[in-house]
């Protein structure tokens, strides 16, 4: 039960960080140890301005 | 057995939408609970749902379960991420959701709560769903590329720049109108005005909070920035209020153009994670968390609609926007029903992000159904409220005056009851000066959704509060596509430039950056202005342009779906995309023909750009205008609206042909030519 619980508010806050533009970091950081173990990954604050202008820096637009 | 059990509860499903239908389609002369358009929507969904999205996934595009996506083949834990179906569901239904659903089915109101309805079911199911499915399943087989890239491919470079082409001027158009619903909703309102204005303050020290003081978290900043939200509301009533205050922050819709166009320019260029970056999680969070209040409220307060299911003004002579049925209310409801704009999010971040093709059905047609129950929401919001305060708010000054005895007497002639005193108390009760001409839409979801909440909480003295929280609410996620669509269309800009001069085509140059962001603002900037000194509201002339470009580019991917359906050898399944392309194609060709051609001035841009010259040549002034110089504008922007429309036209048109010739090629080739990336299988244990 409060597994379930547990998991239903990580991909609650998953989803939240998601509608932003902010990807799972847990995620990048076990695809980088598992493909990339050779390079440093970045920390979650250069993670997260990476993504930051990765969202608004290129030419998407927003919906009507 | 449980394939018996199953059979009985779509039966049950099918048996329920009917009868919501029958009762909401044949309740004539008594009011209705919205609750009946609410279970109708429901059932239709879910059988759409169940079986012909299931049919299009299992049929016509033989979905792959085994097939490797993007996500995982490019997985870099940044842009491709194999994302659970529902997180990316949350957002991509955060991506799709807007201000058109929100504006569209209120602006059709005034035919009726039927009309509406129905084509936002209709539209949605077979065409709108169909294309943001088939735009995702068509953009993940070929590495998640945008849709602009996806017909360069699939149909050749100069389909593909027409359309990049025609995507700019239909952001430009979509900015204006947008704009233009802001301004409409803040003119002479110094309650909404001190909000709008507080969210820079608020957002910029949540911007400075996640940059320096704890970077990165964002469900805490977004906290601390709700909270002050809620305290500027709070505070706008009491500046409202204060005779020392208030005037201060009243402005006319001129003073606001001038002071968005300035906004939109400076935040431009700002760094994103000052302003543009915190107030999209603000927008975000409180546009999917008042969609969900807005639901449930109407559960538990089940208004009755006000509003006749059909109105006299199915004949084409409604205040709000003028021309008959078909085409008009095709294009005045877009977003609800089908839009084009979807097409660009479909093949931008969430084919990135799908960890298996089984889950685009969910995604893509599941996503947009949920879209569309927010316009049928929104729908029952305008519906609730009296028709009278209805067609006050939303009819032009040129028709109703600007005192509330003119008004109720000009509104008395629709055949609806409405006191002057009404419209005063009224107006008083959600602290505003007056809801005469409030036109847009904003204003009036705003009153449907203050009617609705207060009964849920707070009672009718929370209506002022819950007034402004909900013109807040569409202000804010305006103010972010404003300044997400002016950065967009400047990267557009230079790079459309930068073919010619490679000088522009550098993004880090301060010169191509400023020129590049000042063309972009001053496009948007020309027809926001152009629509508020407009005296028959702007909206009248700015959103059909929207409607039409919006549904032209629908039809561009539903054609392009139409081509790869070609491609792939499966034209006997060709309909699916090329009969909703087609009702489009339809739609927007005769209504664009109708704005510029038709006799009527009401309608036709051309008509009424002769009407304003030959008083011109006679030396008269023709009311609303105020002077010959007035005159000439209104001449000179028929002319230039008639352009635009025409354009349009053009556009979709060339697309349609180069869509025939290549689905001919295709179809005389012996083997499928589909461009699809190679087929790799997924490892073991990871389909499902």
């Amino acid at each position: 039960m409060f597994d379930t619980l547990g998991r239903l508010g990580k991909y609650l806050g998953q989803a939240a960080n998601l509608m932003v533009g902010l990807p799972d970091y847990d995620a990048y950081l076990e695809h980088m140890r598992e493909n990339h173990p050779e390079r440093e990954p970045m920390t979650y604050e250069a993670f997260f301005r990476d993504r930051q202008e990765a969202r608004y820096g290129g030419g998407q637009g927003r919906c009507c | 057995m449980p394939r018996l059990a199953s059979h009985l509860a779509w039966i049950g499903v099918a048996l329920l939408g009917a009868f919501a239908l029958g009762t909401v389609a044949l309740h004539r002369g008594e009011t209705i609970n919205a609750l009946w358009i609410v279970a109708a929507a429901v059932a239709v969904y879910l059988i759409a749902y169940r079986f012909y999205a299931r049919f299009i996934a299992t049929r016509v595009l033989q979905l792959d379960p085994q097939r490797m996506t993007p996500a995982v083949r490019h997985n870099d834990g940044l842009d491709y991420v194999p994302t659970n179906r529902h997180v990316l569901f949350g957002h991509h239904f955060a991506a799709i959701a807007g201000a058109g659903p929100l504006v569209g089915p209120v602006l059709a109101a005034q035919l009726g709560y039927l009309p509406g309805m129905l084509w936002i079911l209709a539209g949605a199911v077979l065409a709108g769903a169909v294309q943001d499915f088939i735009v995702l399943f068509i953009s993940t087989r070929r590495d998640g590329r945008s849709l602009g890239d996806l017909i360069k491919s699939e149909m050749g470079p100069i389909p593909g720049v027409i359309a990049l082409f025609g995507t700019f001027m239909i952001m430009v158009i979509i900015l204006a109108v947008l704009a233009l619903i802001v301004v409409k909703a803040l003119a002479e309102s110094p309650w909404g005005t001190f909000t709008v204005i507080a969210t820079l303050p608020i957002a910029v020290f949540m911007g400075l909070y996640s940059r320096y003081l704890r970077p990165g978290r964002i469900g805490e900043v977004s906290i601390i920035g709700f909270v002050l939200l809620m305290l500027a509301i709070v505070g706008g009533g009491q500046v409202a209020a204060s005779p020392y205050w208030g005037p201060l922050f009243t402005f006319t819709g001129v003073q606001l153009t001038w002071a968005l166009i300035g906004y939109g320019f400076v935040a431009a260029v700002l760094p994103v994670w000052l302003v543009l970056a915190p107030r999209d999680y603000l927008s975000t969070f409180l546009k999917i968390g008042t969609i969900v209040g807005l639901a449930i409220g109407i559960l538990i307060v089940a208004p009755e609609l006000k509003m006749p299911a059909v109105t006299r003004f199915m004949d084409g002579t409604g205040p709000v926007w003028s021309g008959s049925v078909f085409p008009f209310l095709f294009i005045t409801i877009a977003c609800g029903a089908v839009s084009g704009f979807h097409a660009l999010i479909s093949s931008g971040t969430t084919p990135k992000l799908l960890e298996n093709e089984a889950h685009a059905p969910f995604i893509g047609y599941g996503g947009m159904l949920m879209e569309s129950f927010v316009a049928i929401m929104a729908l029952v919001a305008a519906a609730c409220i009296e028709p009278g305060i209805y067609f006050a708010m939303n009819s032009p000054a040129a028709v109703l005056g600007t005192s509330p005895e003119s008004a109720a007497e000009a509104i008395a002639r629709f055949g609806f009851v409405i006191t002057p005193d009404m419209l005063t108390s009224t107006a008083q009760a959600l602290g505003e000066h007056s809801i005469i001409s409030r036109a847009g839409g904003a204003p009036t979801l705003a009153v449907g959704m203050a009617e609705i909440l207060s009964k849920v909480f707070g009672g009718d003295g929370m209506k002022a509060f819950w007034y402004h929280f909900a013109i807040l609410f569409e202000a804010l996620f305006i103010l972010t596509a404003v300044d997400a669509g002016t950065r967009a269309g400047r990267f557009m800009l230079q790079d459309l430039l930068g073919s010619f001069l490679p000088r522009f085509k550098r993004t880090d140059s301060w010169t191509g950056n400023l020129i590049a962001t000042a063309l972009c603002v001053m496009a948007w900037g020309y027809f926001l202005y152009q629509g508020v000194v407009d005296p028959f509201g702007g909206i009248n002339t700015l959103w059909p342009l929207f409607g039409i470009s919006n549904q032209m580019l629908a039809a561009i991917a539903l054609i392009l779906a139409t081509v790869v359906l070609f491609k792939l050898k499966r034209h006997r399944y060709a309909w699916v995309t090329a009969l909703p392309a087609s009702w489009l194609l339809i739609c927007t060709l005769s209504a664009g023909w109708l704005k510029v051609f038709s006799d009527d001035p009401r309608v036709g841009f051309l008509a009424h750009a002769a009407k304003y010259r030959n008083a011109l040549a006679e030396g008269t002034v023709l009311a609303p205008a105020k002077s010959l110089e007035q005159m000439q504008r209104v001449v000179f922007n028929d002319y230039l609206d008639a352009g635009l429309a025409l354009l349009f036209m053009l556009v979709v048109s060339s697309v349609l042909v180069y869509g025939i010739r290549t689905c001919r090629q295709a179809w005389l080739s012996t083997h499928p030519t589909a461009r699809e990336s190679a087929f790799q299988r997924l490892p073991l244990g990871s389909e499902g």
